[in-house]
């Protein structure tokens, strides 16, 4: 049986591994370049202090990385639409599963060997790939200031995609037997799961940080901008305003005055009282306040009038982050996820074959 | 002898739909089983159960003595050609061989070599390029060389033309004789089987409408004609299949045991087309006749 399976598949194995190398020599060309520049220019002006321009320089190098990143991006789903749907889907869809299932090889064994088979070399392509764009954008990760911008194109987390996403393939094709099919809906889930887990699963894996401070008035005529979080690379989930009674009302350091707007605005209420608008009414200790404004930024009185009457509403900045030394616990923790997922899905794929096909 | 296939009160539904109901067979070993019925009459249904590759919803089916079933003992012994017969259309014929010694404990790699030689097919051909012949005979060898003790086929000639058909029979008959083999194969058409068959079982309307030695089922059929006379005027151990009248005659097809002494009738032989058709017809008339009860002659 494992004979039968690499004879139907080693094309398009030779296919993958095939691209690999290519890509493989193409990183391997221009990746030690890449360290000498590091070496040469990042390193020296690191020992000597600020050098924002010489790391910008560097970064904005990465005409390969925007490229390869999104090769690591699609080759899970690739694998789950080429590889995992029509597994089983074009042998139902043929009738050739007519001719496989009754030779002397049990349906068991004939999934569990083409699941072993082409499950391995799923994930031994989506390995090799992450291991060689690890390797190759390592120096620009080193002066990238979103690390986790980059979390589902590095690292093991894409050997846990390329394994969930070959076993869904395979359940869709049994499921549906019918090639097309089956790969829409591998798509459309695994697209699905995948932006879900990025956006509403991966942030609260472990609890994150917060940073609580009193929220700060602008002094000039732009906003503050927030909190930044303690580390350049930690990863910001949310940067929330809350008032005394532990409300949101705003974020980024300011408060939410309407639909999509932002910002302070302050002044007198009528009655003797001042009003930030957003948050609530102080007492107008500084009857000066209506002469500020015009376009010329604010005095520094009504500056300090501003924080007062914040301080008083007891408005606070609370940033959420995760610290960057959670980085690879959050990918092993992550591709934990996706490889349980592929397990379940595997497991499924025995229970349905037995169910169904007697 | 341990029966090549024996069912009992054996059904498969699918939905709300009996595929096939009420099925009861006993089919000697050692014979050509031919599975008459007309299109969706649930032979391949049968069949499917037969190897396996089906449950039963009701009933119980025995194979060889042993219930089929996804174990490697069991698929071992029964060969299967399914219908339109599938092969991988990416593998070469000679590819095709290796698979079945690769997944076959028995495999005859000599004996399939020889076959494929003697068709003349090219073993570097690819399977999806061979045409509905070639592809049938590859499908039979790769299901003979397994050496099964048993061996399904589900309309193999059915997309075949007529040398191609008889040269299938052909190479399926002279198997017989090599390897002792039991074979079931089933059609659409009684003419196709007619050559090679020595028992028949006819299904239709999902269910077994007849089933029997050939010549057993040719011996107890028979058509009588003569004044018209009412069904029940008949002897009661005569089983009316199907009857036709006109203002002053009457015509029968009827089986019965013994011969027909009343000299009012003009007792004519039956060809098996004949019977069959008979059967079928009755069966499509009315399902109340089916529930006469299954004639089943053992």
């Amino acid at each position: 049986m494992i004979a039968l399976s690499w004879r139907q598949f080693r094309t398009q194995a030779a296919l993958a591994f095939g691209l690999l190398a290519v890509i493989a020599v193409a990183l391997g060309i221009t990746g030690p370049a890449l360290v000498h520049l590091y070496d040469t220019s990042v390193l020296p002006c690191q020992a000597q202090g600020d050098c924002s321009l010489v790391t910008s320089a560097f970064a904005g190098r990465d005409h390969l990385l925007q490229d390869l990143g999104t090769v690591l991006v699609v080759v899970p789903g690739l694998i789950g639409l080429f590889w995992g749907a029509p597994l089983a889907a074009r042998e139902l869809e043929t009738g050739t599963y007519q001719l496989a299932w009754t030779q002397g090889v049990t349906r068991k064994r004939w999934l569990a060997v083409k699941l072993g088979l082409v499950g391995l070399a799923s994930v031994a392509v989506a390995g090799l790939l992450s291991l060689m764009v690890t390797w190759w954008s390592s120096p620009l990760d080193r002066v990238s200031a979103d690390l986790f911008a980059q979390f589902g194109q590095r690292g093991i987390v894409p050997l846990g995609y390329a394994a969930f996403a070959f076993a869904l393939g395979v359940c869709a094709g049994l499921v549906l037997h019918r090639t097309v099919p089956a790969m829409a809906v591998t798509l459309a889930v695994f697209v699905g799961i995948r932006l879900a887990v990025t956006n509403w699963v991966r942030p609260y894996l472990f609890a994150p940080l917060r940073l609580i401070t009193g929220l700060k008035a602008p002094s000039g005529n732009s906003l503050g901008g927030g909190l930044t979080p303690p580390r350049p690379g930690d990863w910001v989930i949310s940067d929330q305003v809350v008032n005394a009674a532990g409300r949101v009302i705003g974020q980024d350091g300011a408060i939410n005055l309407g639909p999509g707007r932002l910002g302070f605005m302050f002044g007198p209420a009528g009655d003797g009282r001042v009003a930030l608008q957003g948050a609530g009414t102080c007492p107008n200790r500084f009857p000066a306040l209506s002469g500020a404004g015009g376009g010329q930024g604010p005095t520094p009185a009504f500056v300090r009038a501003t924080q007062e009457c914040v301080t008083r509403l007891g408005l606070k900045e609370v940033l959420t982050y995760q610290p960057t030394y959670r980085y690879w616990p959050l990918q092993w923790y992550e591709t934990g996820i996706f490889a349980g997922l592929a397990l379940i899905l595997a497991g499924f794929c025995f229970w349905w074959l037995r169910r169904r096909y007697a | 002898m341990t029966a090549a296939l024996a069912t009992e009160g054996l059904g498969k539904r699918y939905g709300r739909r009996w595929a096939l109901s009420d099925c009861t067979l006993e089919v000697p070993p050692g014979r050509v089983v031919g599975l008459v019925g007309p299109n969706g009459a649930g032979k391949t249904t049968l069949l499917h159960l037969t190897v396996g590759l089906l449950r039963p919803t009701a009933g119980s089916i025995e194979v060889l003595g042993r219930p089929p079933g996804d174990n490697a003992g069991q698929i071992g012994r029964v060969g299967f050609v399914a219908q339109q017969t599938p092969v991988y259309s990416r593998l070469s014929v000679a590819d095709h061989l290796r698979l079945g010694g690769w997944l076959n404990p028995q495999w005859d790699a000599e004996a399939a070599r020889r076959r494929i030689s003697q068709l003349g097919l090219d073993p570097d051909q690819r399977a999806g390029r061979l045409s509905g012949g070639e592809r049938a005979q590859l499908a039979l060898t790769l299901a003979i060389a397994k050496r099964p003790e048993l061996l399904i086929l589900d309309e193999p000639v059915a997309s075949l033309d007529p040398l191609a058909r008889r040269e299938f029979l052909q190479l399926l008959m002279s198997t017989v004789v090599e390897h002792e083999v039991s074979i079931v194969l089933s059609s659409h058409l009684v003419a196709d089987l007619e050559r090679v068959c020595d028992y028949l079982v006819v299904l239709a309307s999902s269910r077994v409408q007849v089933a029997g030695d050939v010549d057993d089922l040719l011996a107890a059929h028979r058509r009588l004609t003569g004044p018209r006379r009412d069904a029940s005027a008949l002897p009661a151990d005569y089983e009316v299949i199907e009857e036709s009248h006109t203002n002053v005659q009457s015509s029968f097809i009827v089986r019965c045991a013994g011969p027909v002494y009343d000299p009012a009738w003009t007792v004519e032989e039956l060809s098996l087309e004949d019977v069959v058709l008979a059967y079928m017809s009755r069966a499509r008339s009315g399902a109340g006749l089916a529930r006469r009860g299954l004639s089943v002659l053992r």
